[in-house]
């Protein structure tokens, strides 16, 4: 398992915010090349906040975060998705997926191509023309995915994305999620709230404490992919829900 | 698997999407908003001419509008120019609000020192009323053409300034950290982002600013009031107010509403058009 070089070190991170809120304390925390890292922890418990510092949308007080594939970090190696869809509502779906590229200044054709790919990755063919406000939450979130897999980055970060969804449209997102970190080869870092998804998706959980975060614990789930709807039925299943919960409980109390 | 699920989210996805056609109902619509007020306005112009007639009220005090709408008809000819005069002036004024308004919201959003420096200025601006300000333009500025429009700026250019620079600094903050994370430059914020999320914004501002546009005009022409070959409608009002041709007086006072309802129209129309494909504003309600 740890064979593989890390693809992201996090090293001692402290994060303190101007007002003086304390988010992470001391997070290390490596991401292996291939893996599919779950951050699990209750809201507040700076996990969100950890993605944001791996993604270079804030700095860290102190520590040290190495990712030298991604060093100046702007080139679209990394794809984010936020919780909410975050879609730019005057543009078509081809549009919002496109902006990544046009941003980098990809050339048009292949950013053409480019934006056909991940259309068709996500299952959203036949609706490239359509406006974000004529689709509903998954598919939104579905194009919000897109858009991150547009620059085919090495890592997909991703904050709590399915939390709004609905429970049958959020299993049908996992198992998408699944198939694509598969045939994509994609590194993922997931945050949720959810011990069930964490285990669902996930090879690995690192289970945060509340505020100030750090990891508390880390859980391997052994389970070979392709994983299915049978997986959520199965014992094996209810054990590392076990498991993990009461990590998180234990993490909770201190 | 995977494709099953996402063909099976799909179709549910068709199924949840809002309709994108809803003009079926459109005249309909469109009686149901417009004949209630037209029917009050027909009630108030029938009893008002039946209050004239019936009191027998002289047409230097209250004239009826079937006789204002027949001095409208009878005076076109003077009055029409004066029309044409008042709206170079609007829409001049008008134009140079939308692209100066423009410019400076966007110098606003882009440095905000230079919105802590000048908005309060703005403010002051917006503030002053413009009938104190006009003498003073009237006399600095020699051309009157061209005092009329300073006028009439003043009053139009602030609500795009001011709504503009909502709008470009009211864009969603994910979007904002989503151009960060592929290092836009801050042209490309603006461009790609700021500009379009301020557009809802810009033209609820151009809506104010045009009937604005329109007062400054006639406020401005009233403190002129100059004669000449260039007089504008407000000019045909102080006229026929001395010489006590009343219905004239009412009927350009109809004709300078009605050019404020059209020009209100038409930006409404305009704001309409460009944002109905997504904006909330030009989305029709499901029934």
């Amino acid at each position: 398992m740890t064979a593989a070089p890390p693809l992201v070190r996090l090293r001692h991170v402290d994060k303190t915010f101007a007002r003086g809120t304390e988010a992470l304390r001391h997070l290390d925390l490596t991401v292996a090349e291939g893996e599919f890292l779950s951050l699990l922890g209750p809201s507040g418990c700076g996990k969100s906040t950890a993605l944001r510092l791996i993604a270079g949308l804030a700095g860290l007080t102190a520590g040290a975060i190495e990712r030298p594939w991604a060093e100046g970090g702007r080139g679209g190696q990394m794809g984010f998705v936020f919780q909410e869809p975050t879609l730019m509502p005057w543009a078509t779906v081809a549009a919002n997926i496109q902006v990544p590229l046009t941003l980098l200044r990809v050339p048009r054709d292949q950013a053409a191509a480019r934006v056909r790919e991940a259309i068709g990755l996500v299952g959203l063919d036949g609706f490239e023309r359509a406006y974000p406000r004529e689709l509903s939450g998954g598919m939104k979130m579905r194009v919000s995915i897109a858009r991150a897999l547009a620059t085919r980055p090495r890592l997909l970060l991703m904050d709590e994305p399915f939390a709004a969804l609905d429970e049958i449209t959020r299993m049908r997102l996992n198992n998408d999620l699944l198939g694509l970190w598969r045939r994509q080869g994609l590194t993922v870092v997931f945050v949720t709230h959810s011990v069930y998804e964490s285990v669902y998706l996930s090879s690995r959980v690192a289970v945060m404490t509340p505020r100030p975060g750090r990891v508390a614990a880390e859980v391997t789930i052994e389970t070979p992919y392709p994983r299915d709807d049978a997986f959520r039925t199965s014992p094996e299943y209810n054990n590392y829900c076990r498991t993990v919960s009461a990590r998180l409980a234990a993490a909770m109390s201190g | 698997m995977d494709t099953t699920t996402s063909i099976d989210d799909r179709l549910t996805g068709i199924a949840e999407a809002a309709p994108t056609t809803s003009g079926r109902a459109g005249w309909a619509g469109l009686a149901e908003r417009v004949l209630p007020p037209a029917a009050i306005g027909l009630v108030a112009l029938f009893a008002w001419e039946a209050v004239v007639r019936l009191k027998a009220i002289p047409p230097y005090l209250l004239p009826g509008p079937l006789l204002i709408g027949g001095t409208l008809l009878k005076d076109w000819h003077t009055l029409y120019p004066s029309l044409l005069v008042t709206l170079t002036v609007t829409g001049a004024a008008l134009l140079v609000a939308t692209v100066a308004g423009t410019a400076i919201a966007i110098l606003f959003a882009q440095w905000h020192w230079v919105e802590r420096s000048f908005f309060p200025y703005a403010v002051i601006l917006q503030v002053t009323p413009v009938v104190a300000i006009a003498p003073l333009i009237i006399i600095w500025v020699k051309n009157i053409q061209l005092s009329l429009l300073i006028c009439a700026w003043i009053v139009a250019f602030f609500p795009v300034v001011s709504n503009t620079t909502l709008g470009l600094n009211s864009t969603d903050h994910h979007l904002l950290e989503l151009f960060d994370l592929y290092g836009a430059s801050r042209r490309q914020v603006l461009w790609y982002l700021r500009l379009p999320s301020a557009l809802p914004y810009f033209f609820g501002g151009l809506r104010i600013s045009g009937g604005l546009a329109l007062i400054g005009a006639v406020v401005a022409e009233f403190v002129a009031g100059t004669g000449g070959a260039q007089s504008g409608l407000a000019y045909r009002i102080l006229e026929a107010g001395y010489t006590l041709q009343i219905p004239r007086m009412f009927a350009a006072l109809l004709l300078v509403s009605i050019t404020g309802v059209a020009i209100f129209l038409a930006l409404s129309a305009l704001s309409h058009l460009v944002l109905r494909r997504w904006h909330e504003s030009a989305r029709a309600r499901e029934q």
